[in-house]
């Protein structure tokens, strides 16, 4: 299968701007949000010149239209991520929020004297009910978004937070699993592909081993869903999070799938608008999952941009796209690591590993090498890129991340690698 | 290249060559600030005495791990405020806090900002001007603790 690089940058608008002066765009930093096709926005203006109108509630043709598109953008996810069907899709803002939204669904359900009701649930014991004495795992390889969650979720609960190490070459330590996850474990909540390291954990034997312990499973895949085919049920997952600004589609649109009968049985997050059944003024009962965790007006037409940004990276094939992904991979890896005083955080070989490459270069700050870079018209990003812990664990106070994508080329891979070496040269002692 | 607007010599030679580095003793407030954006940290001491019947700032140490405008900004603002009132030293802060805000288009008092008046470029940069007031942002903080520490 031929994959036409060239061809696909043109999809791209951005990737024709001039930066800093007459420097083409060179844009490595597609972890933190990608870029969009002419497709996804075309498809987002067609949406607001022809079929505006609220869902649900509207009783007239342009209304069903858009319950259409927005209904049609569910299933539409629904199928490229394996669910059962679209009714286990609830779309959020971001993959943050659809962590939070398991996180206070679970603390709702832990509190006192809960309403009645379809897809509300008493309080007591439970599975998504939390206490003293129960636990949460995650790991040290977290973005801040499933990481904050839970210890406030914990703080609230009185539960206790636990988490998985990572070994110095960026992989998960499972030495500890049988005693990290055993019958206090509630919910294990792991990434699939780091932000950071790049690193593809081994979700499914962690999800097994949750499973046997009486636990759910929660999968961050806001970096893989992107990146590579992914199936909720290979993966063992009970709940899965990623977001439509990863996958080339717009801002201000994530998903929450989850196993319809949790959704069945957790309360909700958000109240309001559509997500009830009746209302009264003291008391009201609620839809069915999903539209039980949807309050309020959605975003319409970014969900319509996601349904076309799927569409999209369907039509160019994730298969193609991670062999495309894996060449730049092994590129980076090998010009990276010709370059001196550079420190690789994460794996150093192809294997498991998706294509966010963070390191350090010595004697130069991130920030400082990112300004040389970006006069270059290179974007990456200099910090700690959500993952201050796992920074932390190594040692490092901060990196310059690069992260590929399909419309990236080698030869913008070896304009990474001179700019370094240009920072270096920048830098070093006079 | 864009970039010698921002990295002038002066800035450069603070960061490779840092003022006052070191945490001394003896004194009266310490503090220590983070920028969460990358992870910039400076611990920053803050040692005064009166002079004149005004409180005067004796010594500032610090230890700071960051990029090299918060190197440099730290290592300046030391030579600026050490031997200055607090009250001229404030002064000096809040001049350098406008050039910082004024996007690149800041004329900056010389006399009052001396070297640090080449952190003009810097403030074309949104994203350094944080790097830059890390260190000053310690010094105010803790110079208000030692000043509160006196008082009580």
């Amino acid at each position: 299968m031929t994959f036409d690089v060239a061809r696909i940058r043109k999809d791209f608008p951005i990737l024709d701007r001039q930066i800093r002066g007459g420097q083409p765009l060179i844009y490595l930093d597609s972890a933190n949000t990608s870029q969009k096709p002419r497709q996804v926005l075309d498809a987002m203006t067609e949406f607001y010149e022809r079929h505006n109108a609220n869902i649900h509630r509207a009783s007239h043709q342009l209304g069903e239209e858009a319950t259409e598109a927005y209904e049609g953008a569910r299933i539409k996810v629904g199928e490229f991520i394996g669910a059962w069907d679209e009714t286990e899709v609830v779309f959020t803002k971001n993959v943050s929020e659809a962590i939070n939204l398991v996180a206070y669904s679970m603390s709702n359900a832990s509190a006192v004297g809960r309403g009645s009701g379809k897809g509300s649930t008493a309080a007591g014991p439970g599975r998504f009910s939390l206490g003293p004495g129960d636990e949460i795992v995650i790991t040290e390889m977290e973005h801040h978004s499933n990481i904050v969650p839970w210890q406030l979720l914990c703080q609230r609960t009185g539960a206790t937070l636990r988490w998985f190490g990572v070994t110095p070459d960026g992989r998960l330590d499972t030495s500890g699993i049988g005693d990290l996850i055993t019958g206090r474990t509630k919910l294990v909540s792991l990434v699939h592909q780091s932000n950071v390291l790049g690193t593809i954990n081994p979700v499914r034997a962690v999800a097994d081993a949750a499973h046997a312990a009486g636990a759910l499973v929660l999968v961050d895949a806001a970096q893989s869903v992107p990146h590579m085919a992914v199936d909720v049920t290979e993966l063992g997952a009970d709940f899965l999070g990623f977001t439509g600004h990863k996958i080339c589609g717009p801002t201000g649109i994530g998903v929450l799938w989850g196993r319809r009968e949790l959704l069945d049985e957790m309360p909700p997050f958000l109240g309001g608008g559509e997500m009830i059944e009746s209302v009264w003024m003291d008391r009201s009962t609620f839809a069915a999952p999903p539209h039980k965790f949807e309050a309020g007006t959605m975003p319409i037409a970014q969900a319509v941009g996601l349904g076309a940004a799927i569409d999209y990276i369907t039509e160019v094939g994730l298969d193609a796209i991670r062999a495309h992904e894996l060449q730049l991979i092994e590129h980076a890896l090998g010009v990276l690591g010709e370059v001196e005083g550079l420190r690789i955080l994460g794996p150093t070989e192809a294997v498991d590993r998706g294509s966010a490459f963070s390191f350090e270069v010595a004697g130069v700050h991130p920030h400082d090498v990112s300004q040389v870079l970006d006069d270059l018209g290179i974007a990456v990003r200099a910090g700690h890129h959500c993952a201050w812990p796992l920074h932390r664990a190594f040692g490092v106070r901060a990196s310059t991340r690069a992260s590929f994508y399909l419309y990236n080329t080698s030869e913008e891979v070896d304009a990474l690698a001179d700019g370094i070496r240009q920072a270096q040269r920048f830098f070093a002692d006079a | 290249m864009q970039l010698e607007s921002m990295y002038q010599d002066i800035i450069l030679d603070h960061y490779r060559h840092p003022h006052h580095r070191g945490l001394r003793q003896p004194y009266d407030a310490e503090v220590h600030h983070v920028n969460p954006l990358c992870g910039d940290e400076v611990t920053v001491r803050v040692s005064l005495k009166e002079v004149g019947g005004e409180a005067t700032v004796a010594d500032v140490s610090y230890e700071a791990l960051g990029c090299s405008i918060s190197q440099a900004s730290a290592s300046m603002m030391t030579d600026l405020v050490i031997g200055k009132s607090v009250s001229d030293a404030m002064a000096v802060s809040q001049g350098f806090l406008e050039l910082m805000q004024s996007k690149g288009a800041g004329e900056p008092d010389e006399d009052l900002l001396e070297d640090a008046v080449a952190f003009t470029g810097v403030s074309r940069f949104p994203a350094r001007i944080k790097c830059a007031l890390l260190g000053w942002m310690a010094w105010k903080d803790a110079t208000a603790r030692a000043l509160q520490e006196a008082s009580s």
